[in-house]
């Protein structure tokens, strides 16, 4: 019962690690469906979009929902500037010298941030007062900064959904990701329709990067490397390019972590993260959802 | 043919020889100070691990991106013999190289397979899973490193090892091989058409690429004292990365070049490291969208290109000689 109930304790912190997870990971998942392009930038979109919340809520004196949507709308802006400065001039050159720019697009973003904000880590204000709800007489718990994480997420996808597949826009993606000539032909504005989708993956970042602010107090620059990383490998765990899949990946990913460093081998979450990713790779690249595609000379 | 390569070789061994001794002499008479000195050995130390990941990512068409997880293992191969079981440097140097190409062979061997971005991403998750193991193995001191490795390389182990590394790295590039690799950046499907075992070059690639940086991690190791796990970082690998892309993916003296530039321009910034990495960041995004094959291409900066300017001609082709 005992260990049923630690179970239970690491399955909810997995859930709201793996919320945060899956917001990221459903950028780099659209970016890539549409474009071909792991987007290493997004990790640090994700960092700026921390940023503007903290600034938003200490020096503004917004409160939650404000500051949340003013960090979203603040990176898509960044999203679309920078797909439309360094990748757009790229799209016909090779994957590797995209992979390459994107590299240096983050690096750009975590120095220069560090430059402009300091690499000092920042304390995240307190936004919810901290307040547990318990089961099973206090030994199960949970906070409401993880309640607020699991409702942002539940409606940002829910939203996400009604975007991709009830919206003109929504359409056009799909019909980029699917055939990007034949949608020009279809009189499809395709770069219209790749800013559309950088601009809705870093505002889902950018969401993500203000709940990881409350949830773990504490933001600096380079805080968007590793969940960048694992957010990305999320995506692929999942299946790239498919919607549902980084959903399903992200929470994995956070319930496979919160029991790994639950069960006493913290020091080895990273590694195992990585692990993970190399595993699929190699077992099977398209992921869980992805369907084996053969190539073709 | 045979006249001009001799004469080549001739050249190439003086201008050598006449870099090894002008320093060594500095050096002797104690001219250099140390400042320059760790700068000098720097140098030689990121040509190794530059030219060495050019022939994955440059020559082969691979794309690694945990390069530094390589020098990791050497490092720590190397300073476990020389530290704990009181072993000669030489063999600490071959052990830390061995041992690099191996993981480098373990690693390659599954990953290869992948392509593109997602080898990348695999090399990456690999080089950081070489870093926490290392964090995680306490017998080597865990995050805090192990200390107290003997300061035994010099001048005379990192010129000697960096000229062998590119001159083994050239001819390798020039031997049937090396021509097999080239030909599976060039088109993979058609490379393995023709009858090579591609998998078979992009491994050995691979694994002469981490022989030669758990050489430079050894080499590290013996002149820094202490090494941590969180030396070879991701930054790291992205540092040697800049060096490749930016002298040119598939020139080797261009790697040579942009190495020693680079090294230069981290020793004048070192007390600016935001503006560092800022201006590697420029350079990879501004090298990507004005010149994507880097500053030299494939091409090779060589003396017959000095006699062809000297006699006024134009374009010439290095290679058809």
């Amino acid at each position: 019962m005992e260990d049923l109930l630690i179970f239970l304790q690491q399955l909810i912190n997995g859930i709201s690690l793996g919320s945060i997870y899956a917001l990221i990971a459903l950028g780099y998942t659209m970016v890539y469906g549409i474009i071909k392009l792991i987007n290493f930038a997004h990790g640090d979109i994700y960092m700026v979009g921390a940023y503007v919340g903290f600034f938003a809520i200490t020096k503004l004196n917004m409160s939650f929902i404000p500051a949340l949507l003013t960090s979203m709308v603040l990176c898509s802006i960044l999203g679309i500037i920078i797909e439309r400065m360094a990748y757009k001039p790229l799209r016909n050159a090779t994957r590797i010298a995209a992979l390459i720019t994107a590299i240096g697009v983050s690096l750009l973003l975590e120095y220069g941030g560090m430059l402009i904000v300091t690499p000092q880590p920042r304390a995240f204000p307190e936004v919810f007062p901290q307040t547990k709800i318990s089961f099973f007489e206090g030994k199960v718990y949970m906070t409401n900064q993880q309640l607020v994480i699991f409702a942002v997420t539940l409606i940002l996808m829910v939203l996400l959904q009604f975007i991709v597949y009830k919206t003109k826009t929504g359409k056009a993606m799909r019909a980029v990701s699917f055939d990007k000539d034949a949608a020009l032909l279809m009189g499809i504005n395709i770069n219209n329709t790749i800013s559309a989708t950088f601009a809705i993956g870093s505002a889902l970042a950018a969401a993500a990067g203000v709940l990881v602010g409350i949830y773990y107090t504490s933001i600096s620059p380079l805080m968007g490397i590793i969940p960048g990383l694992k957010a990305f490998v999320a995506a692929v765990l999942g299946g790239i390019g498919i919607i549902p899949g980084a959903v399903v990946g992200g929470f994995l990913m956070g319930i496979i972590e919160a029991l790994v460093s639950g069960y006493g081998a913290s020091t080895w979450r990273d590694a195992v993260a990585f692990g993970i990713l190399i595993l699929i790779l190699i077992i099977k690249p398209s992921g869980i959802f992805g369907a084996n595609i053969r190539e073709k000379v | 043919m045979q006249k001009i390569l001799n004469k080549r070789i001739i050249l190439t061994i003086l201008v050598l020889g006449l870099l090894y001794g002008s320093i060594q002499n500095l050096i002797v008479q104690g001219k250099l100070n140390p400042y320059y000195e760790i700068n000098l050995l720097l140098i030689g130390i990121n040509i190794m691990m530059a030219v060495s990941l050019n022939l994955i990512n440059g020559f082969t068409g691979q794309f690694s991106i945990g390069h530094a997880g390589f020098m990791a293992v050497g490092a720590y191969t190397s300073a476990v013999l020389t530290v704990k079981l009181q072993q000669p440097f030489p063999l600490a140097i071959l052990a830390g190289s061995l041992a690099a190409a191996l993981i480098g062979f373990l690693i390659g061997l599954p990953t290869l397979r992948l392509k593109g971005d997602y080898l990348a991403i695999a090399t990456l998750g690999f080089g950081e899973i070489i870093k926490v193991v290392f964090v995680n193995i306490e017998y080597v001191g865990g995050a805090s490193g192990l200390s107290g490795i003997p300061h035994i390389t010099t001048w005379n182990w990192v010129f000697f090892l960096t000229a062998f590394t590119v001159v083994f790295i050239k001819n390798f590039i020039n031997s049937t091989h090396g021509r097999a690799c080239i030909s599976i950046r060039e088109d993979e499907i058609a490379a393995e058409t023709m009858g090579i075992n591609t998998t078979k070059y992009k491994v050995m690639a691979f694994t002469i690429g981490a022989f030669f940086a758990g050489a430079a991690g050894a080499l590290y190791a013996h002149y820094f004292y202490i090494i941590q796990p969180n030396t070879f970082n991701f930054l790291k690998s992205i540092d040697y990365l800049v060096m490749v892309v930016l002298g040119g993916m598939g020139s080797i003296t261009g790697s040579v070049l942009a190495a020693t530039a680079l090294t230069i321009i981290s020793a004048l910034l070192q007390r600016f490291a935001e503006i560092r990495m800022v201006i590697y960041a420029l350079l990879l995004i501004v090298i990507m969208l004005f010149r994507p094959q880097g500053l030299m291409g494939n091409k090779e900066f060589s003396l017959s290109i000095l006699e062809r300017l000297g006699r006024g001609e134009k374009h010439g082709s290095v290679s058809s000689k």
